[in-house]
């Protein structure tokens, strides 16, 4: 009985992986044409191991041609970075205060902060961005860092793990003369460490992959991020479809990598917070 | 500044120890101007990014949607034209076009539940290796937008893409042009997005699955109940609640689809992908209308009201325990 139920889930197990690969054959698609010369890539039927290697010569001109992807990856490395580092403080300062700290108006202002989250980023543009011209922020680094650094989410799922902490924990140390500062450093903090973990990779993402916020913050091709150069790169490349899917892969590679190692904390945060980016 | 917090801390003590035992009743024992204070401290750089980068805007495009401006001339050349933006926007046929059209791009979100929903049952029960599953169907959620429509503006290809080459060779004479195409431009923005959210409706729909108790299942086996009936009768019910909360995510993030089609058609051809964020974008950033662009995003953030609003009373109705 328990060996015929086995042979069953293997059979769904085979065709479920049969499916996958279908449902992924984009990807294989773009890393397979990466690999080719131009005019093999449109080739039909598909040709999955090119039949003539360009893989050098393609990597080589979108990382050190007319759009060098090497300055582009050193941009989005040093925004998304950045972002993480102070979005993940921010929230995690902010999460305390709503979850561990008694004080007037706590309800009413995170109520406020929640609602924020409904908006549509795009309705805040057109303001947003003559704030920015305003402040000098405009076309600047410290200007995009700042726009993903104030994040409702990373508050809200914070808050919702430092509300696991007992409150006892915190009130005998408060007893024995401790601050919130020296709580939050000491007590709260570690235990809620790997919910920092799983906040910064999905903030990480979600910053790599913008594409809105550099579109209208950004001016300068030296200030460029990842994806803002994967969309010009087409467009000065639009015909070489080669060039094209080299500069694709390199825009989500590493991120694939970040995610495949680090899948546990973005599935578990992904299912708490319930909510997309 | 933090050595000063603490000397005012040690000094404060007395006093708060008086405060601690009129105030019992309130629960916690620390409460008070101190306690206050930190909370500001703690939450106040949260709070003064919000107000800066969301609310005061929102408040600015208020005022701004009742004015005709381009930023570029200066605040002096506002001019005050009253409701004149609004009437002009909600008779402009592009802008009607455009939720028109985002009404269409919300068909995409019950298509993805429906596929997550299917798949997510098979993983939970029927296969091994689960987490190399979640993975696989997650990654499209986790990849750059601007990569996956660049990668799919090759394979819709109208004549030379593997999509259309595929087509032809199992016999279909006239393929479509896809995102060449105006009448299927809207649903190869569509197909990516099913694609794409599939990943994020599954492991939502995992999780849902696995708050069902497993005692339902084995109660309506010993019933003789078949595995559809099953399915039917205890897990559609019972994921009623995550079948909303994933519709309304869905329907919201609807209105949110921006990078794909900037990206894959640019609202062409022909205007036929056209949605109003892309409209509000083209009237902000390449026509400058900053006033007319203002009221643009005044009447979306109205529609979210509304449709948040719908999914507070929804709750209560539609979703059965």
């Amino acid at each position: 009985m328990v060996e015929k139920l086995d042979m069953r889930k293997l059979i769904v197990t085979a065709i479920m992986v049969l499916i996958g690969i279908a449902f992924l054959m984009p990807f294989f698609w773009m890393i397979s044409a990466s690999f080719k010369v131009e005019e093999e890539v449109l080739t039909f039927p598909i040709q999955w191991i090119p039949e003539t290697w360009n893989a050098v010569e393609n990597y080589k001109e979108v990382w050190t041609g007319s759009m060098p992807f090497l300055l582009l990856y050193w941009n989005s490395i040093k925004v998304t970075v950045l972002t993480t580092l102070v979005s993940c403080t921010i929230s995690c300062l902010a999460a305390y205060g709503f979850a561990k700290i008694n004080f007037k108006g706590r309800d009413f202002i995170f109520l406020i902060v929640l609602a924020t989250f409904m908006i549509p980023p795009q309705t805040l543009l057109v303001t947003q961005f003559l704030l920015y011209r305003w402040l000098g922020l405009y076309d600047t680094h410290t200007g995009l860092i700042l726009l993903n650094s104030f994040s409702v989410f990373g508050t809200f799922m914070l808050r919702q793990f430092y509300l696991g902490i007992s409150n006892e924990i915190i009130e005998s140390a408060r007893m024995d003369g401790a601050g919130h500062f020296k709580i939050f450093t000491s007590i709260a903090l570690p235990l809620v460490r790997p919910a920092i973990a799983t906040y910064a990779i999905l903030r990480f993402i979600w910053t790599w992959n913008d594409f809105q916020n550099p579109l209208i913050f950004l001016r300068s091709k030296e200030l460029y991020t990842i994806q803002l150069g994967v969309q010009s790169f087409s467009d000065q490349h639009g015909s070489v479809y080669s060039l094209m899917m080299a500069a694709s892969v390199s825009a989500i590679l590493p991120l694939l990598i970040i995610f495949i190692i680090g899948q546990k904390n973005v599935i578990e945060g992904i299912q708490l917070g319930g909510v997309k980016g | 500044m933090l050595n000063s917090e603490v000397k005012v801390e040690t000094k404060v003590v007395p006093t708060t120890k008086n405060k601690v035992s009129k105030s019992v009743k309130k629960g916690s024992p620390f409460s008070g101007w101190r306690e206050n204070l930190a909370g500001y401290a703690f939450i106040g750089p949260m709070f003064i990014g919000t107000s800066i980068l969301v609310l005061f805007p929102i408040l600015s495009s208020f005022v701004l949607s009742f004015t005709d401006w381009n930023f570029v001339s200066g605040y002096k050349n506002a001019k005050f034209v009253g409701f004149e933006n609004f009437s002009k926007l909600l008779t402009n046929a592009l802008f009607l076009k455009g939720l028109f059209n985002n009404v269409l791009l919300i068909l995409a979100v019950p298509i993805t539940l429906l596929f997550s929903l299917a798949l997510a049952v098979i993983i939970n029960k029927y296969v091994y290796l689960k987490d190399l599953f979640k993975v696989i169907y997650f990654m499209p959620f986790i990849s750059s937008v601007v990569a996956v429509a660049v990668v799919f503006q090759v394979l819709f290809h109208p004549t030379k893409g593997p999509i259309n080459q595929l087509l032809l060779k199992l016999g279909v004479d006239n393929p479509p042009g896809w995102i060449a195409d105006i009448t299927f431009a809207l649903p190869s923005v569509m197909l990516i997005m099913v694609w794409t959210g599939i990943g994020f409706n599954l492991i939502i729909y995992l999780a849902g699955l696995q708050n069902i108790p497993k005692e339902l299942y084995e109660a309506a086996q010993i019933d003789g109940a078949t595995a559809w009936s099953q399915f039917t009768k205890i897990t559609i019910p019972l994921v009623s609640p995550t079948t909303f909360l994933l519709f309304v995510t869905g329907v919201i993030s609807s209105f949110k689809v921006f990078d794909l089609i900037i990206v894959l058609t640019n609202g062409g051809p022909a205007n036929s992908t056209i949605t109003p964020v892309v409209y509000l974008y083209q009237q902000a950033f390449v026509e400058l209308k900053t006033g007319y662009a203002s009221a643009i995003s005044l009447v979306m953030f109205i529609i979210i009201l509304i449709i948040t609003y719908i999914q507070f009373i929804g709750q209560k109705k539609w979703v059965n325990y």
